[in-house]
């Protein structure tokens, strides 16, 4: 188990760094810093002066080593937008998009679990057919398609959600959550939606493929004959094994849902970490970008190493054949 | 179970109850955002407008965009060295100090210091000297007609204010830290900050104490960035927002023909035209060898008559442009009806081109943004579709502003052969336009450093000179117009059009739409 957890910590290692150099050599052609941050009445002398200051004249390994170095100190500099140290605009966005993630991750999974199961054991039924058809469009629209739809819905035709933003928010310590307040919950309810969507039809499908063959074995059979309730079979014995590739998906998912939730926050203004990664491409503002890649994998990294962890611990045969090796 | 119940329910009603209040809160939402709060630090309309509520300069500019009185209630030339301004009395700043002539001599040092973008506000050799509380005297180095053009968005600081909370010098661009102000602001305008959260959400509320007569009747503003153009339009559809800026031109049917908003249009100061590289021996992206077509002034003026701009006006633009002879608005330029464009002719170009020497056109590269103007890949499109008509085959290149300004600034050189490009002269004044756009310079940029195609003619040069200085108004014009005959002529640089402001308002806000695009709500009305 220890030489396991340390082998996957070195090859974290190797991902980050690797991440670091491509989004370093990726950044060195994303346009005119500078000129983002200047007015148009900047003399040429002010704006090659500004180019030295910032650092932007060092040669690549240079500027390269300078940001690793300063990463591993979660120095990320400051961010040439904004004015103000990366990591600090970081952690004041990263609430807003891990509430968001995590309630388009709990929608999902509390609408696709069932889903899934009710479609895995009532395989032709019109409502299980209802089910598929509309997860289908769950996947095949664009997310921006599908936010939009819903504000025009629900906001602009029914007046019954607002049509961007997060409400208001109450400070919880450093955390600025808005699920303590009214016009909060109601803000978060489109965007989790429109997120959750494609992660639900994934796991309705998902789940249901795996019951449909869970439900085929012999120990399944033989529990029916031994007269056990549908019920119990079907959560008791059948559910509980089709969770591993389920969980692993949902985990895999949700790192992909906080890094790249981005058009779902740019369409209702969610101010989370994905519109503060668009607004950093628009201006060039390297070090935001370069810390939020890095975010970005190292959040894959971890969420892979607990769904690892996880897997190991709920399904014993890989347990046991691990603790054989 | 059923207590809790119950006093939830108790809780969600309050909730809802206390919706009702009857205040007048105006919320308004922009494209982009409002970073730091430091109306030196950034040369930008949209946050140099939004803090014209918040901080006043020395002189202000009324709803038609002439010159008033601001901070400074007076003003007079006493030579041509010499200006005095006298200060209004009686004026407080939002944490109650006074304001005197010691805040207008500081703000002009922390106005020129290292990190400020907005250094050419005043010449950097004017020297400022304090009569007495209330009156400063300016002495310049030379006669500098449009002195205070540029000063209703140079802010008044306060000295005592700023040097308790480190804001003595602008904060640089460079900065490895955030100054505690960023965030903070103490002027003497009618609204005070009252929370900010950069690119998120800036809260304003009236200061009870403004010198000036109110003409507003808000309780509370707020401000939101909404980046998304559809959401945006849905934002104030639903009711969400009183006010949004801009429209995106596909939206503005939907808008116009939606019951409780309105769309409010007017021109705005920024004229869009195209640059033509005649700096170069060769063009970097052309198949011509040996020599640059677009050093033959009769070739500029093929792509100018090239060009259909009523098409453009009505097809690219919707209608929300106006076309224009020279490279400034009208607004500005009392002239300006004395020019007119070259006329569309595409037999005219032909036959310009092959007096030049190529009969059968030839090919070249077109680089522009598709995010910073309005429409601006769209025009860019046409126009390359247009000079295919006389032979000129155009490959274009649209990028993001970012990427466009480092190729084809001075960045990279002028790394361009055609491009376009949009100005709106900072101190609403021609000088500015001549000299940025049309005046000579050097491989490097020194001189007109937004003059991408590099065009240079002498006589223009010595005529900007004069411009500078000259005081007598009806001399300046003629020789204003003399240096747009000039580019007119030789088509050095081709103008477009002005753009059109387009601005989605509720129809229970009154406001007044300024040309230079800042939003000033303390001119706004809620029913």
């Amino acid at each position: 188990m220890l030489a396991f957890a340390i082998r996957r910590l070195i090859e974290a290692l190797v991902v980050m760094l690797t991440v670091a150099l491509l989004a370093f050599l990726l950044f060195r052609s994303v346009g005119d810093t500078v000129n983002q941050m200047v007015g148009q009445d900047t003399s040429l002398e002010d704006r090659l002066k500004m180019s030295k200051d910032l650092g932007l004249d060092d040669p690549v390994l240079v500027q390269l080593a300078r940001f690793i170095v300063n990463a591993a100190r979660l120095d990320f500099g400051i961010s040439y937008q904004m004015k103000q140290p990366v990591i600090s605009i970081i952690a004041d966005r990263f609430p807003a998009t891990i509430e968001l993630a995590l309630a388009a991750a709990l929608l999902a999974a509390a609408l696709g679990i069932p889903m899934g199961v009710y479609t895995g054991i009532h395989r032709d039924s019109w409502l299980s057919k209802l089910f598929l058809a509309v997860s289908l469009v769950g996947v095949s629209l664009p997310t921006f398609l599908i936010g939009i739809l819903l504000i025009y819905v629900f906001s602009v035709w029914l007046h019954l959600l607002p049509s961007f933003g997060r409400g208001e928010v109450v400070s919880v310590g450093f955390w600025r959550t808005g699920l303590l307040t009214l016009s909060g919950l109601k803000a978060l309810v489109l965007p989790a939606i429109t997120l959750g969507l494609f992660q639900m039809t994934l796991v309705t499908r998902l789940v249901r493929a795996e019951m449909l063959e869970v439900l085929r074995t012999d120990y399944i059979k033989f529990a029916r004959a031994r007269g056990l309730s549908e019920r119990s079979i079907n959560f008791g014995h059948a559910l509980k094994n089709t969770l591993v590739p389920v969980i692993t998906v949902i985990g895999l998912q949700l790192g992909s849902i906080i890094a790249f939730a981005i058009i779902t926050e740019t369409v209702f203004q969610w101010p989370g970490m994905g519109l503060m990664f668009i607004q950093a491409v628009q201006h060039a503002d390297i070090p935001v970008m370069a810390a939020y890649l890095l975010l970005a994998a190292f959040l894959f990294v971890l969420i892979n190493l607990i769904v690892d962890l996880v897997y190991v611990r709920i399904d014993p045969r890989i347990r046991i054949s691990g603790r054989g090796a | 179970m059923k207590r809790r119940f119950v006093a939830l329910a108790a809780v969600l009603a309050l909730a809802l109850a206390a919706d009702a209040a009857a205040a007048k809160t105006f919320r308004y939402a922009f494209q982009g955002d409002l970073n730091a709060l430091d109306p030196y630090t950034l040369n930008e309309t949209f946050t140099l407008g939004a803090m014209g509520n918040v901080m006043e300069g020395l002189t202000k500019r009324d709803k038609d965009l002439k010159i008033i009185p601001g901070l400074a209630e007076k003003w007079e030339i006493v030579d041509s060295l010499k200006w005095r301004f006298y200060l209004r009395k009686g004026v407080k700043f939002h944490n109650g100090e006074d304001f005197t002539a010691d805040d207008v001599i500081f703000s002009l040092d922390r106005m020129r210091s290292p990190g400020s973008q907005i250094k050419t506000r005043a010449p950097a050799d004017m020297k400022a000297v304090k009569v007495d509380d209330h009156t400063v005297d300016f002495i310049l180095a030379s006669p500098n007609p449009i002195l205070n053009a540029e000063w209703d968005t140079w802010y008044i600081f306060s000295k005592k204010w700023s040097e308790a909370n480190g804001a003595v010098n602008a904060q640089p661009a460079t900065a490895t830290s955030l100054s505690p102000f960023a965030v903070k602001a103490n002027g003497t305008g009618p609204f005070m900050l009252v929370s900010h959260q950069p690119g998120v959400k800036t809260v304003f509320k009236p200061f009870p104490g403004w010198w000036g007569k109110v003409e507003h009747n808000l309780d509370e503003v707020i401000f939101q960035t909404i980046k998304s153009d559809a959401t945006r339009v849905a934002a104030l559809l639903s009711g969400d927002i009183d006010m949004m800026d801009p429209v995106p031109v596909q939206d503005v049917e939907r808008v116009k023909s939606s019951p409780n908003v309105r769309v409010l249009t007017g021109p705005e100061l920024r004229t869009i035209f195209l640059h033509m590289d005649s700096f170069r021996d060769e063009l970097l992206y052309s198949n011509v060898k040996g020599k640059n077509p677009f050093k033959d002034a009769r070739v500029r003026r093929a792509v100018y008559q090239a060009i259909d701009m009523d098409a453009i006006h009505a097809k690219v633009m919707r209608g929300m442009s106006s076309n224009s002879a020279i490279l400034i608005s009208p607004l500005l330029f009392a002239r300006a009806g004395e020019f007119k464009r070259w006329p569309y002719d595409v037999a005219a170009a032909k036959k310009l081109l092959t007096d030049a020497g190529y009969p059968n056109g030839f090919e070249v590269e077109m680089d522009c943004p598709n995010d910073r103007y309005v429409n601006d890949e769209a025009i860019c499109q046409a126009v390359a579709q247009m000079q295919a008509r006389v032979g000129i085959k155009v490959k274009l290149n649209a990028m993001p502003k970012s990427m466009y300004f480092e190729k084809a600034g001075p960045s990279q050189k002028y790394n361009s052969s055609f491009n376009l490009l949009g100005w709106t002269p900072g101190s609403f004044d021609s000088w500015n336009v001549i000299a940025n756009i049309i005046g000579c310079r050097d491989a490097d940029g020194k001189g007109g450093l937004f003059n991408y195609g590099g065009y240079c003619n002498r006589e223009i040069e010595a005529l900007n000179k004069k411009i500078l200085e000259e005081t007598d108004i009806a001399k300046r014009n003629a020789m204003i117009a003399e240096a747009y005959r000039i580019n007119h002529e030789e088509a050095g640089v081709i103008p477009l059009h002005q753009q059109a402001l387009v601005w989605g308002v509720s129809n229970k806000v009154d406001i007044v739409q300024r040309a230079d695009n800042q939003i000033l709500f303390y001119w706004a009305r809620m029913k």
